[in-house]
This record gives structure tokens, C-alpha cells and sequence, in this order.
């Protein structure tokens, strides 16, 4: 294979193992769309623009906006 | 169990299922030796049948269409599950305290809203592009739905939520998803004809998949901001 | 080195599976799972790849040119997008077990008890 998609693939396994490790929810979902943005580029080397364009627009709207919004809810608390 | 024991039992059956996995991927065609027929076949024949040059379209909305319903069932059905969980009733008080404490919050730098401004219009149109063009170049309902709701939310960032809100009343959205869903009903079930199938349909498929898309994206971004401006919560009676 | 985006699927699947188990956070534990549901997309696009073939869209290019297999494009695009709303509904749950457990961890969560 191509050296590109080596280094591809291993990028999106070393991004993978970090999002795995970070415990905190805040620094985990920056980086969870620093994966999906590994994963773009994984899937652009595959020779596949249209899963790249998905990748790219759920990992870059709806990731960030559905984690964000559920790690402030959770966090500015609950209590009556 | 605690968690130290679960932990040991995860530890035992994680080296059992990574040696089986590798075991089994080792005895894959090799990368870049792709042996299937139905790939090639597909690739041959699917521009002077359907008349796209997009292949992965053609099969998403064409001859794969059954797997697109099954999965706009699935999207169907989280949207509902999450409004259920995470909506409030209309004219309760939790609505209206929304509202107001949302006033509250308005933005304040000029720079967002100038940039909001400029930014909403070319996202939209770049969505309706994507979709339209789904079956020229890559692009297609789910992609540029996404991109739509993404479009949408603009403004609520440079805006506020009020204005996000009138933009995206529920009613709308509820409406648009339903209807998303039981247009791809109606239709995929008469997409497996041969040759009375021509573009038109998966023209019409691929805007009923963006529709349904944009609107449940919005449904979810709504109910997530609406938990999300407004704190503290009184639980649901 | 031909089997590489089998055993990078393979490692992300188990590692997303690791993160899952030994999660204190249930916002964690859903990033963790949507981990390993993209090792299932590196595999179907691994396999469907040829060497020295472009993509499988054909705008501009004459039809009989090499291209690789639409169908796991097709499979991975539409499951990308779906998953973000399941995901989405995993912390729906979330926020509502919030509200009033007052906790996200799920070691301490008596409804967890089994």
C-alpha cells in the first residue's frame, strides 16, 4: 500500500487509543472530532469521497453539538 | 459484580476475541486484491442503467434501497426516543422559562453575528448543492442534510436562541421528518422494477432522504439546546 | 504489511470495547462505543479496495476504468450518519439518569446494580 494510507491508518489508531484513554468529557470530545477528522483522510486514500464527506460532516456539526451540549447540561447540574 | 471482577472477566475474553479476530482477518483477500463480482459488476453497468455517473448514489438510493429504508427507520426511531426523553410540553412553565432566560443570553460581539450572517446563507446553499448534486459527484441526501441542520444552527450561534427557534418551530420539524420517512415508504417499495426504474425516482429519494435528514438533525440540536439553556430542570411529572 | 487496516480495525474495536468496560463517565462510555462502530467502517473500506483504482464515480472518466467496490461505500455512508443519532439517544438517557441519579458514573448508579 501507498505510504499515505499507512500513515493514515496509523494516525486513526493512535487517535483512537487517545479518545479510549481521556477521561474527561471535555478534552474527549475535542479530541473525538480530531479522530473524525483522521478518519476523513483515512477514508480519502481508500478512494472513497462520498463516506468522506459524511465522516467530515457528522464528526465536524453533529458530534461536537450533541456532546457539547450534553457535557454542559450534565455538568452545570441538575439540582433543584 | 465490582469492578475489579468485571475487569478480569473483560480481560479473559478481550485476548480470546483479539486472537480470533486476527486469526480470522489473516484469512481475508489481501488489501488491494478485491475478489468480488457484485463491485465489479455494479461499476459496469450502473451508469448506462440509471443514468448517474455517481455509483455509490445509484446503490445507496437504487439497488441497495432497502438497506437506505432500513436505516431512515433507525434515524426515525432515535429522534423519537430522544424527544421523548428530553421534551417539554409546550406551554408548561419550563417552555416559557426557556424563552425568557434564553433573552438573556444574547450575543453580544458584533464579529459573530456579521460572520453568522454571511456564514448561514453560503452553508445553506452548499447543502442544497450537495444534495442536488448527489448524483453527478460525490455528495447526496445524507451528506447535504447534515450540512443543512449544520446551517441551521448557525444561527443560533450568532443570533441567540430565539431566532433559532422561530426559525425551526417543532411542528415544522416533526412534520417534515414524518413525512421524510413515509415518502421512502411509499416509494421503495415499488424500486426493485427493472427498467421502468429511470433517474427520477432516486431523484426523488434522495430529497426525501435530505429532508428526512435535515429535520431530524434539527429535532435533535433543538432538544439538546433547549436542555442545554436551560439548567436547572424540574423533573418531568 | 497487506493485512494492516485489518489488524488497525481489529485494535479499534478491542480498544473501544476496553474503554466501554472500564468507563466512570457515561458520556465517555458513548464516544467509546461509536469508536469501535468506526473500526466496523475501516474494515468494509479496506476490503473494497483495489490497487491503483480511483472512486467509483464515473464524471468524466470513461466507465470501464478501474474503480473500487460501491456497495461498502454505500453500507459505511448512510451508517455514519445514523449512528450519530443513536448516539445521540445514549446521551438523552444520560442527561435524564442525571437528573436524578446526580451522578454519571456508572459504578455508582444503584439502578446499574445487577
Amino acid at each position: 500500500m501507498i505510504p499515505l494510507q499507512l500513515a493514515a491508518l496509523l494516525m486513526v489508531g493512535l487517535a483512537g487509543t487517545t479518545v479510549v484513554l481521556m477521561r474527561d468529557p471535555l478534552r474527549m470530545a475535542i479530541l473525538n472530532a480530531v479522530y473524525a477528522l483522521t478518519l476523513t483522510i483515512l477514508f480519502l486514500v481508500f478512494q472513497s469521497p462520498d463516506v468522506a464527506l459524511s465522516m467530515l460532516v457528522v464528526g465536524g456539526i453533529a458530534y461536537p453539538i450533541v456532546l457539547l451540549a450534553a457535557i454542559a447540561r450534565v455538568r452545570s447540574g441538575g439540582d433543584e | 459484580m465490582n469492578r475489579r471482577a468485571r475487569i478480569a472477566v473483560f480481560a479473559v475474553a478481550a485476548a480470546g476475541l483479539t486472537a480470533l479476530l486476527v486469526a480470522s482477518v489473516i484469512e481475508l483477500p489481501a488489501f488491494g486484491h478485491y475478489q468480488g463480482a457484485y463491485g465489479n459488476q455494479l461499476n459496469r453497468e450502473a451508469v448506462a442503467e440509471r443514468h448517474t455517473t455517481n455509483v455509490v448514489t445509484a446503490t445507496v438510493f437504487d439497488y441497495r434501497g432497502f438497506d437506505t429504508l432500513g436505516e431512515e427507520f433507525i434515524l426515525f426511531a432515535a429522534v423519537v426516543g430522544v424527544t421523548l426523553l428530553l421534551r417539554r410540553h409546550k406551554d408548561s412553565e419550563d417552555h416559557q422559562e426557556v424563552l425568557r432566560k434564553a433573552d438573556d443570553d444574547r450575543v453580544r460581539s458584533d464579529a459573530i453575528r456579521v460572520v453568522g450572517l454571511l456564514a448561514m446563507p453560503a452553508l445553506f446553499l452548499l447543502g442544497l448543492w450537495l444534495v442536488a448534486f448527489g448524483l453527478v459527484t460525490p455528495g447526496g441526501g445524507f451528506q447535504g442534510g447534515v450540512l443543512l441542520a449544520g446551517s441551521l444552527f448557525v444561527v443560533f450561534l450568532a443570533a441567540g436562541f430565539r431566532p433559532y427557534a422561530h426559525l425551526t418551530p417543532a411542528h415544522w420539524a416533526d412534520f417534515a421528518e414524518g413525512s421524510g420517512a413515509a415518502y421512502l415508504h411509499n416509494f421503495l417499495g415499488s424500486g426493485t422494477r427493472g427498467t421502468l426504474e429511470s433517474d427520477g425516482s432516486m431523484t426523488l429519494l434522495n430529497w426525501a432522504t435530505a429532508v428526512e435528514v435535515t429535520a431530524a438533525m434539527v429535532l435533535l440540536f433543538s432538544e439538546f439546546l433547549e436542555s442545554y439553556v436551560l439548567p436547572s430542570v424540574r423533573p418531568l411529572p | 504489511m497487506s493485512y494492516l487496516p485489518y489488524i488497525v480495525a481489529a485494535w479499534l474495536f478491542v480498544v473501544g470495547l476496553y474503554g466501554i468496560v472500564t468507563s466512570r463517565n457515561l458520556i465517555h462510555l458513548a464516544v467509546c462505543l461509536t469508536v469501535t462502530q468506526s473500526s466496523t467502517y475501516v474494515l468494509l473500506l479496506a476490503i473494497g479496495y483495489k490497487h491503483r483504482a480511483t472512486a467509483p464515480i464515473f464524471y468524466g472518466v470513461p466507465v470501464g476504468s478501474r474503480a473500487v467496490d460501491p456497495v461498502v461505500q454505500a453500507l459505511t455512508l448512510t451508517d455514519v450518519v445514523v449512528s450519530v443519532t443513536v448516539v445521540a439517544l445514549i446521551l438523552a438517557l444520560t442527561v435524564d439518569i442525571h437528573r436524578d441519579a446526580k451522578t454519571v458514573d456508572p459504578d455508582e448508579i444503584e439502578a446499574f446494580r445487577g
